[in-house]
């Protein structure tokens, strides 16, 4: 007994674990402030273009987002298609979705409605154009070309 | 003392704390949106015809649909492409050639020359996205540097410190973003 306790006094103690639960908590408020939840799954693929002279979207709650790039599904080809929340739709259905987006909003809050487009880089200018239009048409003029930011050299 | 008070066993605190953190970690996402702000002008009426601008003060900026650029008639260069806009709206020497400018009374700023120029951004539809966004990138950095370096002047710091609402539409004005796209037109398609 004697040769066993003088053995344990030498060695060294078990690290207390008791701060463990603090650390992760810590960890989770972070995660839980800096990021958002995810809002539709993606049915196009968007990678969005490098640009510089970017701003930050703000009040996320006032945006309305329409896709553009090509379909995840291969059986739906490789031409760009345009995602409105959580499916596939035509140009046409454009202003329907923008005039469903600003009946879903307050009403002061309408005139502040942004769309954010976020185009994949690799998609033609005659999309995104025929968009912009309808756009247009139904009066969103706020629009913010979604981009990645880049890096200055 | 009575009764001995038993303490909490708080082991599984840690357990339960990374269950729900790797149930945030799955259901968010990370990604800040950034980008290029814009505003689309609004549909024109049929009747009215559009309103004649001197040549002077438009600079075109073409984009074909092999995403070459052609600026004010000559091929260019999208590494170029800001300094010539930023020369274009600025006209430092008061050119001929380049747009007039306007004196203009602003609060906060006094009398300043507003430049009368007018960038026409023209592209076909088969130009890429990513061409695209480079040449809105390069316009809109010219402008930028404008409003950074008029604001330095008056008001010592960069555009995008200012934090004053009202020096930063008095900026705004003073360098507008006067970037005006050409009506689609159907040819060349895909």
């Amino acid at each position: 007994m004697g040769r066993f306790g003088t053995k344990s006094k030498k060695g060294t103690p078990a690290i207390s674990t008791s701060s463990l639960p603090d650390i992760i908590f810590m960890l989770l408020f972070f995660f839980m402030v800096a990021t958002t939840m995810r809002e539709t799954t993606p049915l196009v693929k968007v990678s969005a273009p490098k640009a510089f002279e970017v701003q930050k979207l703000e009040k996320k709650s006032l945006v309305s987002y329409i896709q553009i790039g090509p379909p995840t599904n291969k059986k739906l080809g490789t031409e760009s298609r345009i995602q409105l929340n959580d499916r596939i739709a035509s140009v046409g259905e454009v202003q329907d979705f923008i005039i469903a987006e600003r009946e879903s909003r307050d009403e002061i809050d309408r005139k502040f409605l942004t769309t954010s487009l976020k185009v994949d880089k690799e998609v033609k200018m005659g999309i995104v154009t025929d968009v912009k239009q309808e756009l247009r048409e139904i009066g969103a003029f706020k629009i913010n070309y979604s981009t990645r930011k880049g890096v200055k050299k | 003392m009575a009764k001995k008070l038993t303490e909490i066993n708080a082991s599984s605190m840690a357990d339960i704390a990374f269950l729900l953190l790797i149930f945030f970690l799955v259901t968010t996402t990370m990604d800040i949106d950034t980008g290029i702000a814009r505003r689309l002008p609004p549909p024109l009426p049929p009747e009215v015809d559009p309103p004649d601008v001197k040549d002077r003060n438009i600079f075109t900026v073409l984009v074909s649909k092999s995403d070459r650029l052609m600026i004010d008639g000559k091929p260019g260069d999208i590494r170029l492409l800001k300094d010539q806009a930023k020369e274009f709206l600025e006209n430092p020497a008061n050119l001929d050639n380049l747009p007039e400018k306007e004196m203009k009374q602003i609060d906060y700023l006094g009398e300043v020359a507003v430049s009368k120029g007018i960038i026409s951004l023209k592209n076909d539809r088969g130009t890429s996205y990513d061409m695209y966004i480079q040449v809105q990138d390069a316009l809109t950095a010219a402008v930028n540097e404008l409003r950074n370096e008029l604001s330095i002047e008056k008001f010592g710091m960069k555009f995008e410190d200012l934090s004053n609402e009202d020096y930063i539409s008095a900026i705004k004005s003073a360098v507008p973003v006067s970037i005006s796209e050409a009506e689609p037109e159907n040819i060349g398609d895909k």
